[in-house]
């Protein structure tokens, strides 16, 4: 740490200034009664009903519900999109098919069908999961086949010159050279997934961070709510980092990785 | 004869969607044939459901659409001009920013109660911070020659941010505007779910629990349509107001 000068210390101080304020505003506001403790209840109240939360299990519980739905629907949709995605690019049937579905199923509201999962598949994970799927989708398909699409027609062609096969073509020069631009689809298509899941606990019930939040809104538990929220944006932090940190790693051999 | 031939396969979805009910290849509990959705459309249309609850969504969604948006845009902005309110904004923004935003709703529902400002409330969050960083981006990608010009040429700062650096960030701040525009409607179908009363999400979902299904598809189809012409509209009219780059 030999670089670090008086000014960057003074500029990191600064950077964490407002969150150190903020949350003391937060405890004074609650300890001095400003507003009532079910509006706002202090935040060391809230750190210790996430600690109680946690060693009772209950949030690690809700936790494990939430992100099983989360990613095993993301996972759905990243497959599904990629071979979606490729589809439309190389088949002319499969885009004259998916092209317009996607056009329209991207820019609507896919959180409207949500009653419509519910009446074909229950409310328990399998609807949860399908709906977190097709909500997070769409994203993936359209870099998916963009990325497809934009592939250096050189590379191909010096491919095939070499004697690859279709199959070696695909896996070999395809899909990694459309990698960089997949990923980008899946980096918008994970948040979805967790805002997907949250909402539909919170409509369905069954456990999970979403659900939770809802039981203690309606128990009048407000530390309840105020936990569940601060768990849920650390998990969301958590994955959104973890998925940048993957992106470094699977691409270290290409261009973009040598601007870090 | 284009778009027909572009749009034929939405054509043959609607026609199975029609035909496999009527044959009993799905039950038509699961799946209404679509003209009886197109039937009971007419009639949420006619009883005035479909309005007052289209009216109700619509309040909530611009105005906490505009909110987002006009805040989000200034607070990105003024982070970029002013390098103190970055030091001090920026990290909780960052840190912010990737929460599921649907978790929201319910501190909404115990801070401002069950009713359309809860809604409103958590429409505004979860669109501000994309707009915030997309401003933030734009504003920052402003060329320092331009800025530095323009104060030469004797410019006041104020002009300068409101001539030249908004002006250079607009197309970001569309963009983001955008991303805001589709959250906005996934956050207030959903805070229409969860807290009920009005509006097009309730609708829908009453609908549901009532067993109307005909009329709950309608009602789906509507909000999927509207989100998706609000897109398309709003994609129209951004390409306008970027007609001068051209």
């Amino acid at each position: 740490m030999a670089g670090v000068t008086g000014a960057d210390l003074g500029r990191m101080a600064r950077r964490s200034a407002l969150v150190v304020v903020l949350v003391a505003a937060w405890e004074l506001a609650s300890r001095l009664h400003v507003t009532t403790d079910y509006l706002l209840p202090a935040f060391s109240t809230v750190m210790r009903r996430l600690a109680v939360d946690i060693a009772s299990g209950q949030l690690p519980l809700a936790l494990a519900a939430t992100l099983y739905r989360a990613l095993t629907g993301f996972v759905l949709a990243g497959a599904g999109g990629v071979v979606v995605g490729i589809l439309i690019a190389r088949v002319r049937l499969a885009r004259w098919f998916f092209d317009p579905l996607v056009s329209v199923g991207l820019p609507m509201p896919k959180i409207a069908f949500l009653p419509i999962f519910v009446l074909w598949f229950g409310v328990f994970d399998e609807s949860k999961i399908l709906m977190v799927a097709f909500s997070a989708i769409f994203p993936v398909i359209v870099e998916a086949s963009a990325a497809t699409e934009n592939l250096d027609r050189i590379l191909i062609w010096s491919a095939l010159g070499l004697g690859a096969g279709q199959r070696r073509l695909l896996w070999e020069i395809a899909l990694p050279a459309a990698f960089p631009q997949i990923m980008t689809g899946l980096q918008v298509a994970l948040p979805i997934s967790l805002i997907v899941a949250v909402l539909a606990e919170m409509q369905m019930g069954g456990e999970g961070l979403g659900a939770n939040m809802m039981q203690s809104f309606r128990f009048a538990d407000s530390p309840g709510v105020f936990a569940g929220i601060v768990a849920i944006a650390i998990a969301g932090s958590v994955l959104v980092k973890a998925m940048e940190m993957v992106r470094r790693r699977l691409l270290v051999w290409h261009a973009e990785a040598e601007a870090h | 004869m284009r778009t027909l031939h572009r749009f034929l396969p939405l054509l043959l979805l609607a026609l199975l969607w029609e035909a496999a009910p009527r044959l009993g290849l799905i039950n038509s509990d699961s799946l209404p044939p679509l003209t009886k959705v197109a039937a009971a459309w007419w009639s949420l249309l006619r009883s005035g459901d479909l309005v007052s609850n289209g009216w109700s969504s619509l309040q909530i969604l611009v105005a906490g659409l505009v909110l987002g948006v006009v805040v989000g845009a200034a607070l990105g902005v003024l982070m970029v001009w002013y390098r103190p309110i970055d030091d001090l904004v920026n990290p909780l923004v960052r840190a912010l920013y990737p929460m599921p935003k649907s978790a929201l709703i319910p501190v909404m529902m115990l801070w401002l109660g069950l009713g359309a400002a809860s809604k409103i409330a958590s429409i505004f969050l979860g669109c501000l911070l994309p707009v915030v960083l997309s401003a933030y981006n734009g504003a920052r990608g402003v060329d320092r020659v331009l800025i530095w010009s323009a104060l030469a040429a004797g410019a006041s700062r104020r002009a300068v941010l409101w001539e030249v650096v908004l002006p250079a960030a607009l197309p970001e701040i569309l963009a983001g505007t955008r991303n805001a525009l589709a959250l906005s409607f996934i956050l207030m179908v959903s805070a229409e779910f969860v807290i009920g009363q009005h509006g097009l999400g309730y609708l829908i979902s009453f609908l549901g629990e009532g067993g109307a299904y005909d009329a709950m598809f309608a009602g789906v189809l509507t909000v999927a349509a509207v989100g998706f012409f609000a897109d398309r509209v709003y994609l129209a009219v951004m390409r306008r107001a970027l007609a001068w780059r051209e």
